[in-house]
């Protein structure tokens, strides 16, 4: 398959806004989007990024700013005019139609000529291996199945573009996984844009070439998933991926690096925002925070998780600071453990940022 | 004495038990007035009613039948009548969607539905008053007409009156039930259509008008079958002796004109059997329809 209409070398959002009411649910989005690029719009419920992709879509009028492919303005056209393929969250499948004539659907709308809608329709049921359900009603089918068909009739029509609205969170776990290999196989197949919508951290990071962390209907970081895993640059954004330890501190510089102390204790961190006026926050990982004989941090386990290869405790120092950690050998409550984390895992915020 | 029980039968399980396993409970008896309500209303009314209609006060067992189908101003009442209901229903069905449609959008959906329900509430008599007098030789509308030198328009005691009320009355109900059928189906499946190229039209034809298809036929049975019984309003509004003596009025006439209630009783079992024609015409014609969820997956 190939992109047909309309294909782009560059999507530009330009301080996309919009408002309800006196919401402000998204408050001036810039991006860009190059060709074949898999983008995820990432945040927590309510930031906004399904606002964005329906105002991508065309679903949703803007308040302010626009959208661009190349030299041509979008953001005023019918979402029929813009010949992108959405992938709904519920997938949308019309229920008395067959998975061919959904399928199909896109295709008959352009007036293709029904030979072309029929090949081009086992070629998209061939590429999400569905070739053998095409004659049942969507209804007959399972929620994987009904995925597949629904990204199946975005991209029959050859979109330059694919907005894909938090596909996976009706599947299970294990179906999830699947799928998401299944959406990656299939973006490159395809090489169209894909902008895909979601809260989970893991399936952005597996999944994205880019990553869009979105919070209260602003953009907070764009990056490639390393970027984004290893040195996020707010504490929000630190939070979001996955930094449960938020120890709200005091530091003082040390060359390259800050002292903050955590508990009683100082513990070497990396500065990533402005830290001068030294009231910070702490961001470390679950997996950074390590049990070291000589650790300095010493603390008692309230709880351990068995998550099969490890256990995921939480444990108190004794000043009442909560510490997430992970341990690979048995513990139980009660236990005394000595924490240790490396200075370039202590991520140091400063606490006035917005 | 527990364990001799099941010694004795062992796979032999309480009456109680076994009932439950074919639905019937304690909780079932809760039907009981439910079916007493409608045996009492219904059959046994309606039975009389039919063993009635075969026993008239002289001649054979079909007299009343073979006098209403010989006496055309007897059986005229039918088409009279479906000259009546057939234009109302499709015309209150039908112009329901594109109202619905429209209304569904709206912000202030409650205060125009409210307004659309009114006459419902008004029933049927003050809205037939109200048309005499507006449309009436000396009211608002015939004076504008001469104003503007039109002259004298008839709207009343005639087919036009009957018709118009019919339609004031009967809107409401299809349009309710039109929109709550339509806002049942999934906004996204029209969401989806659009991002795949589908104008206005086009989703109107291949999405909406599919899966309302099964609604509408609901609409227009209910529709008509109200229609059809057409009373009040084809009498104070329209000509009850002429083109709008619909079948209703000859049933009453039989009954309380005549005192024939055997005859009235006839009438009315043709009546019900013309409804029912219609009623399972349209709904033969669903089978040709998708019926199902009308939502687009998992919710």
């Amino acid at each position: 398959m190939a992109i047909a209409a309309r294909d782009f070398r560059e999507l530009r959002l330009d301080g996309m806004s919009r408002n309800f009411g006196t919401v402000n649910a998204l408050k001036g989005v810039t991006l860009n989007v190059r060709r074949g690029e898999f983008i995820a719009l990432l945040g927590p419920s309510g930031c906004g990024k399904s606002t964005a992709l329906n105002c991508l879509a065309g679903l949703l009028t803007l308040s302010g700013g626009s959208i661009w492919l190349d030299k041509t303005r979008i953001d005023r056209l019918a979402p029929e005019e813009r010949g992108f393929g959405m992938v709904f969250q519920n997938y949308a499948l019309f229920p008395h139609m067959s998975v061919r004539k959904n399928i199909g659907f896109g295709l008959n709308m352009q007036g293709r000529p029904k030979a072309e809608i029929e090949r081009k329709v086992d070629e998209a049921l061939a590429i999400v291996r569905l070739g053998d359900q095409g004659e049942k009603l969507p209804g007959q089918l399972s929620g994987g199945q009904q995925q597949r068909v629904a990204i199946a009739r975005a991209i029959v029509i050859e979109p330059p573009l694919v907005l894909m609205d938090e596909p996976l969170s009706n599947l299970d776990a294990k179906l999830r996984l699947e799928m998401r290999a299944e959406i990656r196989r299939i973006h490159e197949l395809i090489g169209s844009a894909t902008i895909y919508v979601t809260h989970d951290q893991e399936e952005a990071l597996s999944l994205a070439d880019r990553i869009v962390v979105m919070r209260a209907g602003e953009v907070r970081q764009v990056g490639t998933p390393e970027d984004l895993y290893v040195r996020p640059a707010h504490a929000d954004v630190a939070e979001f991926m996955g930094y449960r330890n938020q120890i709200r501190s005091r530091a003082t510089k040390s060359g390259n690096l800050v002292n903050v102390s955590i508990g009683g204790v100082s513990l070497q961190g990396t500065p990533i925002e402005n830290v001068s006026d030294g009231e910070v926050v702490a961001a470390v990982r679950p997996d950074d925070l390590k049990v070291a004989a000589g650790g300095p941090i010493s603390a008692t386990v309230e709880s351990a998780q068995y998550h099969g290869h490890d256990f995921y405790c939480l444990g108190r120092t004794d000043e009442g600071i909560e510490l997430y950690f992970r341990l690979s050998q048995k513990v139980k409550k009660g236990d005394a453990v000595r924490l240790a984390a490396d200075a370039d895992r202590v991520l140091v915020y400063s606490r006035a940022a917005p | 004495m527990s364990e001799r029980a099941v010694n004795a039968a062992p796979e032999r399980m309480p009456l109680r038990v076994r009932l439950a396993l074919h639905d019937l409970d304690a909780v079932t008896l809760l039907v009981l007035p439910a079916v007493i309500f409608v045996i009492a209303l219904f059959v046994y009314p309606f039975v009389y009613g039919f063993v009635l209609s075969f026993q008239p006060k002289t001649g054979d067992w079909l007299t009343n039948y073979r006098k209403f189908f010989s006496d055309p101003f007897l059986y005229d009442t039918i088409g009279a009548t479906f000259r009546l209901a057939i234009p109302a229903t499709l015309i209150n069905v039908l112009i329901s969607v594109p109202v619905a449609l429209r209304v569904r959008r709206l912000e202030r959906r409650r205060v125009l539905t409210t307004i659309l329900v009114v006459p419902i509430t008004l029933g049927t008599v003050l809205i037939a008053q109200g048309l005499l007098i507006y449309l009436g030789p000396q009211g608002w509308f015939n004076r504008v007409m001469a104003i503007i030198g039109v002259g004298q328009v008839r709207l009343v005691h005639n087919y036009v009156g009957v018709m118009l009320s019919l339609i004031m009355s009967g809107f409401p109900f299809t349009f309710l039930l039109t929109l709550s059928y339509l806002t049942g189906i999934d906004p996204s499946l029209e969401q989806a259509a659009s991002t795949l190229g589908a104008k206005a039209r086009a989703r109107f034809v291949h999405i909406l008008l599919p899966l309302l298809a099964q609604g509408l036929a609901i609409n227009l049975c209910l529709s008509f079958v109200q229609t059809f019984s057409v009373f009040p309003s084809a009498v104070l509004l329209g000509a009850p002796a002429g083109e709008t003596r619909v079948i209703s009025i000859a049933a009453y006439q039989a009954a309380y004109e005549q005192y024939n209630y055997s005859m009235a009783s006839a009438v009315a079992m043709i009546m019900g059997f013309c409804q029912l024609a219609v009623v399972v015409l349209i709904l033969a014609g669903r089978n040709f329809v998708y019926r199902g969820a009308v939502t687009g997956g998992k919710g």
